[in-house]
């Protein structure tokens, strides 16, 4: 439902109006921010269980005989290495190799396919699939059909009374009666879920959710949890001016196949990067922020405070002669030179007891 | 653990949401409760340098939440004698206790007639009802 600045509110509206959460503008949607404080959100979700509504995404159902062969044109990853009930993180490529979105696709059956993609781009996505259709392929955008809650930490499946699985599988399933998709899959590298319901018992499941000791979490820890984890934040780290071989997701292109842009890709490879986007951590007291100038060359395209270290990290683009771990780079701190270290991705593991 | 909301009446308030000390002819200065609550938990002070002279309703030095960074705004004219170094090694102080340990800088005032300037708890208090 559209509110009076034409933002749009998710079937949690109510819920997280009612739990006193932050609420601001993203993507076109009115969303929490934080409800407790970024802070304990996300050490709640690195620790014990935090829950995320995730209803902005966009759904898109691609179905019919020849749903694979569209979507395998269009989409950047191996389809043929999964199948029913398993799911891949893919790319949806342009001409040039650049990133119309990043993505996952849940294989439903053999001739049925769910997209589950970012709220900023569901529209875009949607009408380049729908210009690309093909006879015996059938594109809907089901994005108002359904709410999606991440619950994720190391305790949320014993909160959720859920057993383990493999990461990027799914299943039919039900929590507290509640029935839903559960999606084995998240954006905060750890174990996890994403719920998939229909938007009239979302909040129903939201309520479930809490009640079993999920602390609500908002789109703030959903950032710094991201970062800390390097997964890239579309329209930040990539965008369809960024190529995924510079941007470090080649490994999700098959590049033995032929798909929108994989010629140019494949040339990318080949020649090598200009830039790579790398990940860094602070060595002075700073904290980068979106487009903030690296001194070397380049710019920062995400940056915040990770609760985890207590430091200023960030990613950016850097001339791929000095992308190696370790390279010193400056960051440009409104106006003040601040130093940074280019590390390992991730930024964050967890210590394997 | 956070403070609850208080504006103390022997402090001096500016509109931008900072509050000064006044003792002798210096002045401690932080930022109101009004604000640590709108910025969320801090997590870096970046202060003046000690000797720097600041100005009235300039930008002195800057904080920032994981979310946001705002500009620290002087009440007062004057020079830098001490800056808080607890609130750069815990900027959560600030949130903790924002008019005793969370103070930021301490100058030593320039132009005291700026004070006639400021508002008092009961005017700031005011300004704050009418931001609601």
């Amino acid at each position: 439902m559209p509110t009076e600045a034409g933002l749009r509110r998710t079937p949690l509206y109510e819920h997280h109006v009612a739990l006193g959460a932050r609420m601001v503008p993203f993507a076109g949607w009115e969303m929490p921010v934080q409800y407790d404080g970024v802070i304990p959100e996300h050490v709640a979700v690195r620790e014990d269980c935090g829950a995320f509504d995730v209803s902005h995404m966009g759904e898109i159902d691609v179905e019919g005989p020849r749903a694979r062969q569209l979507l395998g044109s269009l989409l950047s990853n191996d389809l043929g290495r999964i199948g029913i009930g398993e799911a891949q993180y893919t790319l949806l490529t342009n001409e040039r190799g650049g990133i119309v979105d990043d993505l996952i696709v849940y294989q439903l059956d053999a001739c049925r396919f769910l997209l589950i993609v970012n709220a900023s781009n569901a529209d875009t996505d949607f009408a380049w699939l729908r210009e690309r259709e093909l006879r015996g392929s059938d594109v809907r955008n089901v994005s108002d059909q359904y709410g999606l809650i991440a619950v994720q930490g190391p305790r949320s499946l014993e909160r959720l009374g859920l057993e383990d699985a493999p990461a990027f599988t799914f299943a039919e399933g039900e929590i507290d009666g509640i029935a839903c998709m559960v999606n084995r899959t998240g954006y905060t590298g750890e174990k996890g879920v994403e719920l998939l319901v229909m938007a009239e018992e979302a909040g129903d499941l939201w309520e479930r959710v809490l009640a079993r000791g999920a602390k609500p979490c908002g789109l703030g820890a959903r950032d710094t949890l991201r970062l800390e984890v390097c997964y890239p934040l579309h329209g930040n780290d990539i965008s369809p001016e960024t190529d995924a071989i510079s941007a470090g997701l080649g490994w999700v292109c098959a590049l033995d196949r032929d798909f929108t842009g994989a010629e140019e890709l494949r040339r990318v490879k080949e020649q090598g990067p200009t830039e790579r986007l790398v990940a860094f951590v602070m060595e002075e007291r700073a904290i980068p922020r979106q487009g903030m100038p690296i001194a070397e060359g380049g710019e920062v395209t995400s940056g915040t405070h990770s609760p985890m270290l207590d430091r200023g990290i960030g990613m950016g683009y850097v001339p791929a002669g000095l992308a190696g771990p370790g390279e010193e780079i400056t960051i440009d701190v409104r106006g003040k030179p601040r130093r940074a270290k280019i590390v390992q991705k991730p930024i964050y593991e967890r210590e394997e007891h | 653990m956070a403070a609850s909301e208080s504006y103390p009446d022997d402090l001096r308030y500016h509109p931008e949401h900072d509050w000064a000390r006044i003792e002798g002819d210096e002045a401690t200065m932080g930022v109101t409760w009004y604000a640590q609550d709108s910025l969320g938990e801090l997590v870096h002070y970046e202060p003046p340098d000690v000797g720097a002279t600041i100005g009235k309703d300039t930008a002195y030095g800057e904080v920032e939440s994981v979310k946001a960074v705002s500009d620290l705004i002087a009440p007062l004219s004057g020079e830098v004698l001490a800056v808080n170094q607890k609130v750069v090694d815990e900027p959560e102080t600030v949130n903790d206790d924002p008019y005793g340990e969370g103070w930021l800088v301490r100058v030593r005032m320039s132009n005291p007639s700026e004070l006639e300037a400021l508002l008092d708890a009961a005017a700031y208090r005011k300004l704050l009802e009418d931001l609601a």
